[in-house]
């Protein structure tokens, strides 16, 4: 059995991601990444974003939370991460703990 | 508190005190659970930081890579390059429960092609070698961080919703149910009273007469 991997991205960078056995759709606006998303959201098991469109897209990525699948991740695009990941993992553990223990010298966290 | 609309009989009084038993033991069992999540997720989550940042990194470099690389070729050729994977990822997807929640476990088979690099040297630069390699082993990466970050989401939700429930029944079942049976104990104790006064009454008036 193998499960199918996708990448939404801005412009060519998402061409790269082929390599690695990704089926790469480019897109330019964020109306089409949000239809898309919700397309590929059936067939495939891992959906690869890049942060920029992720970021403005959240509120449809937030409905896949629930499930196990499909896991839908964000990447960081070809100017480097805007550290919406980052912030992700921050928000889910301020949600569940309430407390900081990852963040709290300078984003360098503890040992 | 809120009291809840039941009748004062002996009846409700019974089935009150089961109820209550099941809501603290039922408590109980839940705060437990929580803290056991809140335990997995802090461990989980400094793994997910933790690969999250290298991920990030990596990826940035490919991603430079490979934009050198694009400017040295063409269109076509870069299609052609990128569009055959140096490796092929057997991906398989499962589920795995971790304390009751439904987390998604990946494994890859990675099996390597007998070509490091899916097409004909010609034509191809090396800096579209070197970032086809790179993709190969960040993706392995970032399938791993899909697999980590996804159950650090879903644990964080679970947690929450854990969280509401304890302090449901924490702060409102509970005490509601004790506040119905310390009400209804006392209208039953209050009617014995009245019966016995009545009585005594009764009884007293009867001597009286006769």
């Amino acid at each position: 059995m193998k499960d199918k991997m996708a990448i939404i991205g801005d412009g060519d960078s998402v061409l790269a991601f082929t390599a690695g056995g990704v089926d790469a759709f480019p897109v330019d606006s964020t109306e089409t990444a949000r239809e898309l998303v919700k397309k590929l959201a059936k067939d495939y098991k891992i959906i690869f974003i890049t942060d920029v469109i992720a970021e403005k897209i959240s509120d449809v990525i937030d409905r896949y939370i629930e499930s196990a699948y499909p896991i839908i991740l964000s990447v960081p695009s070809k100017a480097g991460s805007n550290g919406f990941g980052i912030n992700g993992i921050k928000k889910a553990m301020d949600k569940a703990l309430g407390v900081d223990i990852l963040f709290n010298d300078k984003g360098e966290g503890e040992k | 508190m809120a009291r809840l609309n039941v009748n004062p009989t002996r009846m409700e009084l019974k089935k009150l005190k089961a109820r209550l038993k099941t809501a603290i033991r039922g408590h109980k069992l839940l705060k437990d659970k929580t803290d056991e999540m809140v335990r997995r997720f802090s461990s989980v989550i400094k793994e997910n930081k933790k690969i999250r940042l290298e991920v990030e990194q990596d990826v940035a470099s490919v991603l430079s890579q490979f934009s050198v690389a694009r400017s040295l070729m063409s269109v076509k050729d870069i299609r052609l390059a990128f569009s055959m994977p140096s490796v092929s990822l057997g991906l398989s997807c499962g589920v795995k429960n971790l304390m009751s929640v439904e987390v998604p476990s990946l494994s890859i088979d990675e099996a390597q092609g007998e070509d490091k690099y899916p097409y004909s040297l010609i034509g191809i630069t090396s800096e579209a070698d070197y970032s086809v390699e790179l993709m190969g082993k960040v993706i392995v990466k970032l399938v791993k961080l899909a697999e980590i970050e996804k159950t650090t989401m879903m644990l964080a939700n679970e947690i929450e919703k854990g969280k509401r429930r304890v302090n449901a029944l924490e702060n409102v079942l509970i005490p509601n149910i004790e506040e119905t049976i310390r009400y209804i104990s006392m209208k039953l104790e209050e009617n014995e009273r009245g019966a016995t006064t009545r009585l005594m009454k009764v009884k007293s008036m009867l001597e009286n007469r006769g």
